[in-house]
């Protein structure tokens, strides 16, 4: 494994030189050059990491450590006992990730081929995208929370970049764009502090923050078959003498097991003297808030609708299949922890399934295409995180990647949407009225509205097909993909509340099959909206079904939708040729108390039926034309007329945060910096207090004080002196004999005193 | 130590000096070889320095290339020219020589006025700073230290803005009166010890240390001393609450000025407190850590804070600082190796891309002649290579990882983390300023860089717009007239954004290139603080009552 | 044998006897030259006391530096004069009463 791990760092470089030589070489490059370089780097490095997961099961599915070339450490200080290397890990989970982030990607890279074609910055767009995949590479790469930490503030810098890709568009488009991008990067930020703070505590706990140490072996308990390692495999990892020796440096993993099996081990911060097990649970905390805001969860979910206003394979790359579910990566990366901090688990159990269903709900009110898928992912995370919180690793990676599969679908299929109804668009201006370009036109043309849509399903019939094949998986109808991954969370959350005990296991269960029924009700909603019914605008009359290059994408990923559940296929369910937890088995090498389930088949119908339910309400309320004459959401018409609203209000979530905390924020800022720093502190204290003051102290020295008094002194003094002059001036006459005299008189004078005292010896005598 | 080595400091104080006289002595019509000549001087300098750091021996903790020679002496005070680096120096060093290269490349193209004069004291205050690191005399750290002040003053009252006489004033006055507390407190060192050379002191009052004893006499005067010292690089920092001459100097300099005044100048302070307070009092140090901890994170969220609502770009930059130096402060104060370090690659990070938002604020404001933040907008779309370089600037800034600024804020929160004299909430409010970071520099970004492109209304058909009253006040709505049409008139365009000369480009990509070197492989950096570190906080920990590490039982 | 020798007392009486004439000329005389004169008297007068005590002592020091005032009086001697004569162009007087400028 040791030669074949030893290519990971490739798979981080390919992307970062694809993207460096299109930005060095992109200006002389054709379009299909730019193309092929950035979609064959993804594809480069999606087929080693194939290599690398096929050959996993040769050395017994061992996670190696691996040393970059030249960038042997990063952070290594020594007097401080700070090692932080630049160390990649390779294992099921990471290569796991690698997978979908590389194949997802080069799917998603080849279709924007197509759909970026003829943009201005194409270039760079590619360029973006593909340091995106190299910065999620290390992501999940990453041996060590620091090195994770620098792929997570990576994808947060390149969604920021992609987000605000037309930061230039008219009509304050723009800036809408580009202001999402900055919150998009300032909500993360907030994460991050979690994430940071995370970092912190587990250095000063642990001394290190590493996950493993080469050659260490994963802790906890594992279940399923043991695996029996060929011998060729241990002879190839005894070459390079790490494997075989007893590690006692371990990393944050095997010494918090460690700990806490002999327990009774108490952590000194400064002020702070904490048990072991709290200061895992403040740990994982602090890491939650990191994971809401990557992963767009509950508080810190209102990012990502906005991030909508990226191009659309952004947000089917960046925002729907791989960067957000960087949380869900990071709470599995750190099960050990998660699985010590019961009440932080509960707390992420509670975030997730909440955020699944405010999420789903406000998806039903939404209007613009990718907004509604934006909230349904929002929802999904809320599965995925609901899931990893009941200790489901497997079953949140498994709906992670099967999510990625069909949200991609979804989103690619929205933006073929979104690109054939501006063609429309388009087209339907330069045949309707020639001559005036239509710059009269007093709204902008929203070609994301799905009010401008209708009846696309003919027009369009591939991207038609798969969107359907999408929405299915993603109601969680059986047998798509969804509904095998979405069953094992519901699973996980019935035996949380019903095995387990779990008070948040019930609550989670009653909130995401809630959760579920909204799924599936917005999205044939829109399957309605978009594709059913009439044409309501020209443009969409107009519509063009998109190339090759966007359409193939679709349907690879039409097909992974469909065929994505037999990663995972629970026990008690037997398909021929498939195994059964081919995923959760995989995952164990790497994920320490990852369990497999037993298939409930009750749960399983319950939540068939309640999705097909759902479908047969929407597809009853929203036929055979989904918007009333007002061109108003039918139920609008109904007397749920309040609940659409708020929905379509975002609940006032993004309101309330800006009267809550960006107003005041703002204004505290203003305050500061006006009232408090100028005004006040630059202003008034320093010029009146300090320069005044010590020109006042001045000004009474120089007036009472010296030309008052001092001066005063001494005028008197020249007078003095003055007067006294003008009497001895007699005494100058200017005559030469006067002066001549006096000095006779003086010389005689001091003779006489010379002679005093012999004179008076003289007298004496 | 072998003699060739032992002059290797003072070449490289002397280098800029030595560059000043032909500078001083060109014969005139030959002006225009004058900056050539201040170029090639820092260049040497920075070539002299990085000499210096090759051939550093990282393993040993004291002085090294020690120069010493007796200057003179008047009743007990010895005086001597003595200099000499150690790991914390060093690296500042080659910061000096390698902000003041930039700077002189920026003022290629945009320093017309007083030219000879302007280098003669760009050189001067070049010397004047590797001084105040290299010396290792009190009395000659402190001449170094005045004669720092007077270059600026100079660059700042003569070449700044509209209200350079007062910022200078303020700038000049603010910093002598720091000095002069300092100044008692050397001339009561200097009584007290016999001597003014650093070394000695310091021995003699480890040497106290180490058998539980004082160097000082009983009573206040230890923190007296502090104070007096404290003080005057508190003000040079500056920290919270003595900033206010800061935002003055830096809106007011020409942009070099204000690239060295941040890049180093404000460096002086952190490195003078590091040296000086930290290595001559270090009891009192620990006592009172936690309220300039305080002072410093209240710098961090203040500074973020009042950045965030500038309107003019370069205030908002000035005002960065305050909060970048909190942090360096509070790596300091946290008195670990970690702290230290952190705080010492911090300086340089600090001088790195700030010095770089500088030299990017200067390079727009050359072209529009206003700093107003709503004066601009969608510049990315057309200066792409400056918007892309200027997006890496900000961003090391920020603190993204893998840049540099990233590995100096880590070490630092990582050492006021695990300080015993500081510790989580330190560590909470200081790590909320790096979320605050984003918020103002991305608000900066984000209003200057992207947007919808602002073509700046022309005053009579040359680009040469002096007038900034029109201009910023352009809305979003002001390209309707012009229709739907995607494209800009890319005359005017290159008009008002003449695209970036070879001199700026340099200036921007070495910035770039160091913030990613420092980012992506600290580890020299480190190593050569390492011992000096090290053996500092050793010194210090000795003062730290109860235990002295985080660990866990 | 040696010549008889005269007192010293001699000597000094007449030097006083000179230098008493010198004062009193130039406090009394009005010609600038005249008190020109008086000064050189005054000076040839205490020439004359070293010399005297010069002898008296047997110290070469006393007539050296009589030469030395010798010299020094034939330089003042020309400066004054030149300085009397450059008064007279000017002022077209050399009576020293009318030279008062210095008058308080």
């Amino acid at each position: 494994m040791e030669n074949f791990a030893s290519l990971v760092p490739l798979v981080i470089l390919i992307p970062f030189t694809g993207s460096l030589i299109n930005l060095f070489l992109g200006r002389y490059l054709n379009e299909r050059m730019i193309g092929t370089v950035a979609s064959g780097a993804a594809g480069i490095a999606f087929v080693i990491a194939a290599t690398m997961t096929f050959a996993m099961p040769r050395f017994g599915y061992e996670g190696v450590v691996v040393n970059p070339p030249i960038l042997d450490s990063w952070l290594y200080i020594p007097s401080a006992a700070l090692n932080i290397p630049w160390q990649l890990r390779v294992d099921t989970l990471s290569l796991t990730m690698m997978l979908v982030v590389t194949g997802v990607g080069t799917l998603i890279h080849i279709y924007a081929i197509g759909y970026m074609h003829g943009d201005s910055r194409f270039a760079r767009f590619f360029v973006y995208l593909n340091l995106f995949l190299g910065f999620m590479l290390i992501l999940v790469t990453g041996n060590n929370l620091l090195v994770t930490f620098v792929g997570w503030e990576g994808v947060g810098l390149c969604s920021f970049l992609l987000i605000g890709f037309w930061f230039d568009k008219k009509h304050g488009v723009g800036w809408k764009n580009s202001n999402a991008a900055r919150k998009a990067f300032i909500v993360n930020r907030v994460g991050d502090f979690g994430f940071l703070m995370a970092i912190f505590l587990t250095f000063w706990t642990f001394g290190t923050l590493d996950y493993y140490k080469p050659g260490e072996h994963i802790p906890g308990p594992v279940h399923g078959e043991t695996v029996t390692i060929e011998p060729g495999a241990v002879a190839s990892s005894d070459t390079h003498g790490a494997s075989t020796e007893t590690v006692t440096d371990k990393g944050i993993f095997g010494k918090a097991e460690d700990l806490l099996a002999e327990g009774g081990h108490i952590v000194h911060f400064g002020p702070f003297s904490l048990s072991l097990e709290a200061v895992l649970t403040i740990i994982t905390l602090f890491m939650i808030l990191g994971v809401t805001g990557k992963s767009a969860q509950i508080p810190l979910f209102v990012w990502l609708p906005d991030a909508m206003a990226g191009p659309t394979p952004v947000s089917a790359l960046i925002h729907a299949a791989t960067m957000v579910t960087a949380g869900i990566y990071l709470i599995t990366r750190n099960s050990v922890f998660f699985h010590a901090a019961p009440l932080s688990s509960a707390v992420v159990t509670l975030v997730g399934a909440v955020t699944a269903l405010i999420a789903g709900f406000i998806a039903v009110g939404q209007w613009d295409i990718k907004r509604v898928l934006a909230y349904s992912t929002v929802s999904q995370l809320g599965f995925m995180v609901a899931a990893v919180g009941l200790g489901g690793y497997a079953a949140g990676m498994f709906h992670l990647v099967t999510h990625a599969f069909f949200k991609a679908l979804l989103f690619l299929g929205s933006g073929s949407v979104i690109h054939a109804v501006e063609h429309g668009h388009h087209h339907a201006h330069a045949h309707g009225d020639h001559g005036d370009q239509g710059h009269e036109e007093e709204t902008p043309f929203d070609p994301q509205d799905m009010r401008n849509m209708g009846g696309l399903a003919r027009k369009m019939p591939i991207t038609f097909w798969t969107y359907l094949i999408g929405t299915l998986a993603l109601a969680g109808i059986i047998p798509l993909a969804g509904f095998w991954s979405k069953d094992e969370i519901l699973g996980k959350a019935f035996n949380g509340g019903f095995n387990d005990g779990k008070i948040e296991g019930f609550i989670a269960l009653g909130l995401l099959i809630v959760a579920a029924a909204f799924t599936a009700f917005y999205m044939w909603r829109q399957i309605r909206l978009v594709f059913l019914g009439k044409p309501r605008t020209a443009a969409a009359e107009h519509a063009p079904e998109n190339g090759a290059l966007m359409t193939f994408p679709l349907v690879v990923l039409a097909v992974l939708s469909v065929l994505g559940g037999l990663l995972n296929i629970p026990l008690g369910v037997n398909i021929p040729l498939v195994p059964n937890e081919i995923l959760t088995l995989w995952l164990e090498h790497s994920v320490p108390y990852t369990k497999g389930l037993e298939f409930n088949f009750l749960l399983a119908v319950t939540a068939t039926v309640i999705a097909v339910a759902a479908i047969f309400v929407a597809d009853r309320l929203y036929s055979p034309e989904p918007l009333t004459k007002t061109g108003k959401d039918k139920l609008e018409a109904t007397g749920l007329r309040a609940y659409f609203r708020l929905a379509n209000a975002k609940l006032y979530w993004d309101e309330t945060y800006f009267r809550l905390l960006e107003n005041p924020y703002n204004r505290l800022s203003k305050w500061l910096a006006n009232v408090v720093d100028w005004d006040w502190w630059h202003d008034r204290f320093h010029n009146n207090v300090i320069r005044d003051t010590f020109n006042r102290l001045a000004g009474f020295l120089a007036n009472p004080v010296d030309r008052g008094a001092i001066d005063k002194a001494f005028l008197r003094l020249g007078d003095a002196v003055a007067a006294i002059g003008g009497r001895l001036r007699g005494l100058q006459t200017g005559y030469i004999r006067t002066y001549v005299f006096t000095m006779l008189v003086g010389a005689l004078i001091v003779i006489f005193l010379i002679l005093l005292p012999l004179l008076r010896q003289a007298v004496g005598r | 130590m072998e003699p060739k080595s032992e002059l290797l400091v003072t070449l490289t104080l002397f280098m800029p000096l030595i560059g000043v006289i032909p500078i001083l002595f060109l014969t005139r019509g030959r002006e225009a070889r004058i900056k050539w000549y201040a170029l090639g001087f820092s260049l040497l300098t920075l070539g002299a320095s990085l000499v210096l750091m090759f051939s550093f021996d990282s393993s040993k903790a004291g002085m090294q290339f020690e120069h010493l020679w007796e200057w003179f002496q008047f009743g007990n005070f010895k005086v001597s020219y003595y200099v000499g680096v150690d790991g914390l120096s060093l690296l500042l060093v080659v910061l000096t020589g390698f902000i003041m290269p930039l700077a002189i490349l920026f003022s290629l193209d945009h320093v017309k006025e007083r030219v000879r004069l302007y280098y003669a004291f760009l050189l001067l205050l070049e010397f004047a700073m590797i001084g105040v690191f290299v010396a290792q005399d009190l009395f000659l750290f402190y001449v170094f230290w005045e004669v720092s002040l007077v270059p600026m003053y100079f660059i700042v009252g003569i070449w700044g803005g509209e209200q350079r006489i007062y910022a200078a004033v303020k700038f000049f006055l603010y910093t002598m009166a720091g000095s002069i507390l300092m100044l008692l407190a050397i001339l009561w060192m200097g009584n007290h010890f016999g001597t003014f050379n650093v070394q000695e002191i310091m021995s003699a009052i480890q040497a106290a240390g180490a058998t539980n004893q004082s160097a000082f006499p009983v009573g206040p005067t230890e923190l007296l001393l502090f104070l007096g010292f404290f003080i005057a690089f508190a003000i040079k920092v500056p920290i919270w609450p003595l900033h206010s001459w800061l935002p003055d100097a830096h809106v007011q300099a020409p942009t070099a000025g204000s690239v060295i005044l941040a890049g180093v100048l404000l460096k002086l302070g952190t490195y003078g407190l590091l040296r000086f307070c930290i290595g001559f009092f270090p009891k009192v140090s620990v006592d009172v850590a936690p309220i300039v901890a305080v002072l410093a994170v209240i710098g961090i969220i203040y500074g973020a804070w009042v950045s965030y609502a500038q309107t003019d770009v370069k205030k908002l930059v000035a005002y960065s600082s305050i909060s970048h130096l909190g942090f360096v402060v509070l790596g300091i104060f946290a008195l670990n190796s970690a702290g230290f370090q952190g705080a010492t690659l911090q300086m340089i990070n600090h001088g790195i891309s700030t010095g770089g938002l500088f030299l990017l604020v200067g390079m727009l404001y050359e072209r529009r002649h206003t700093k107003d933040i709503n004066a601009f907008g969608g510049i990315w779309k057309v200066l792409p290579v400056f918007s892309g370089l200027s997006l890496v600037i900000a961003l090391s800034s920020m603190g993204l990882p893998g840049l540099n600024g990233f590995v100096g804020e880590f070490t630092i929160l990582l050492g006021a983390f695990g300080s015993p004299v500081l510790g989580f909430w330190f560590t909470l409010f200081a790590t909320a300023g790096v979320i605050m970071a984003a918020v103002y520099l991305l608000y900066m970004w984000n209003k200057v860089f992207m947007g919808e492109y602002k073509q700046p209304a022309e005053a009579h058909g040359h680009g040469e717009a002096h007038g900034e009253s029109h201009e910023g006040h352009g809305d979003a709505h002001g390209h309707d007239d012009h229709g739907h049409g995607d494209e800009v008139d890319m005359e005017a365009v290159k008009r008002a954004y003449p695209p970036l000369s070879w001199n700026e480009a340099t200036a921007l990509i070495v910035v770039v290139i160091a913030a990613l070197v420092i980012g992506l492989y600290p580890r020299p950096f480190f190593g050569y603080m390492d011992a000096s570190a090290g053996a500092l906080a050793a010194e210090v920990q000795r003062y730290v009552p109860g235990q002295t590490t985080v660990v866990q039982e | 044998m040696q010549p008889p020798t005269v007192p010293v007392e001699n000597f000094i009486i007449l030097s006083a006897v000179l230098f008493i004439m010198g004062i009193l000329g130039v406090l009394v005389r009005r010609n600038a030259i005249m008190i020109f004169m008086s000064v050189e008297l005054m000076l040839n007068a205490s020439n004359l006391a070293l010399v005297a005590f010069a002898r008296q002592w047997g110290d070469m020091g006393g007539q050296m530096t009589v030469f030395f005032v010798i010299s020094i009086a034939a330089a003042e001697v020309a400066v004054g004069l030149a300085l009397i004569v450059a008064i007279f162009k000017t002022k077209k007087t050399i009576d020293i009463d009318e030279l008062n400028t210095l008058k308080g």
